[in-house]
């Protein structure tokens, strides 16, 4: 039991491709031209950990609540997890150091600290306006409104 | 935890490097799995920017030190901002 411990730990430890090869492996499947099409295919690009049915992490969830609240539920979704090259690759795409990262009509507009504060200050509901989408609380304070 | 991230050490430098007149600073990590932390900054350097700006310009005095953090929350205002937050 202890040396297939320590044989594993010693696998793990051994795990990191080397530098040369990741760099090769990140121009591949992370280039610019690659990221630059990947935001600009969707109006809402979000780059999270996990998925909008099971987040893996607070924020990425946060900005899943978010555009749920707004009713946005046809919006791109890529898990940084499940691909190493493009999480660091979009971190650097944007010069951006954190994940979540939502995308805009191919446009950087933040992580999940800027997303809650647009989504308090009303921005939010503007920018969904500008991408032709209505957001679902505009119809909600209007049901308020009539009571 | 990365030597050199401290509450302490990130607010002096948040301070001095975006003349901030406050900055609170909060170690989060226990609630996460790595160094984690949420500040506030009220500097009049934000004054005219986009929150997007802001945030860039934090991230960038805090560059070497993002690499070491796992979570980092900001809020940035402005002293004008702060004032208002406060009177809430």
């Amino acid at each position: 039991m202890s040396t297939s411990l320590r044989l594993l730990s010693r696998a793990l430890r051994a795990r990191p491709v080397p530098q040369p090869c990741r760099r090769l492996l990140s121009q591949d499947s992370s280039s610019r031209e690659r990221l630059d099409a990947l935001v600009k295919k969707d109006k809402v690009v979000v780059f999270m950990k996990g998925t909008p049915a099971q987040p893996l992490c607070g924020f990425s969830n946060a900005v899943v609540q978010i555009l749920r609240m707004h009713g946005v539920e046809d919006y791109a979704t890529y898990n940084v997890l499940e691909d190493q090259d493009l999480r660091q690759g979009i971190k650097n795409y944007s010069n951006w150091p954190t994940i979540p990262q939502v995308y805009l009509n191919g446009e950087f507009v933040g992580g999940c600290d800027i997303l809650l504060q647009m989504h308090q200050n009303g921005d939010l509901v503007e920018e969904l306006k500008k991408l032709g989408m209505r957001s679902a609380l505009l119809d909600a304070d209007k049901g308020q409104e009539k009571k | 935890m990365a030597a050199g991230l401290s509450v302490d050490f990130l607010r002096e430098k948040l301070k001095r490097e975006l003349e901030a007149e406050h900055v609170e600073v909060e170690d989060t990590s226990a609630n996460r799995c790595a160094a984690s932390f949420k500040v506030l900054i009220v500097s009049p350097k934000f004054e005219g920017k986009p929150l997007l700006q802001r945030h860039r310009l934090v991230n960038s005095c805090l560059a070497e030190e993002l690499k070491e953090i796992h979570a980092f929350e900001q809020k940035t205002l402005t002293p004008e901002q702060w004032a208002k937050e406060n009177q809430n």
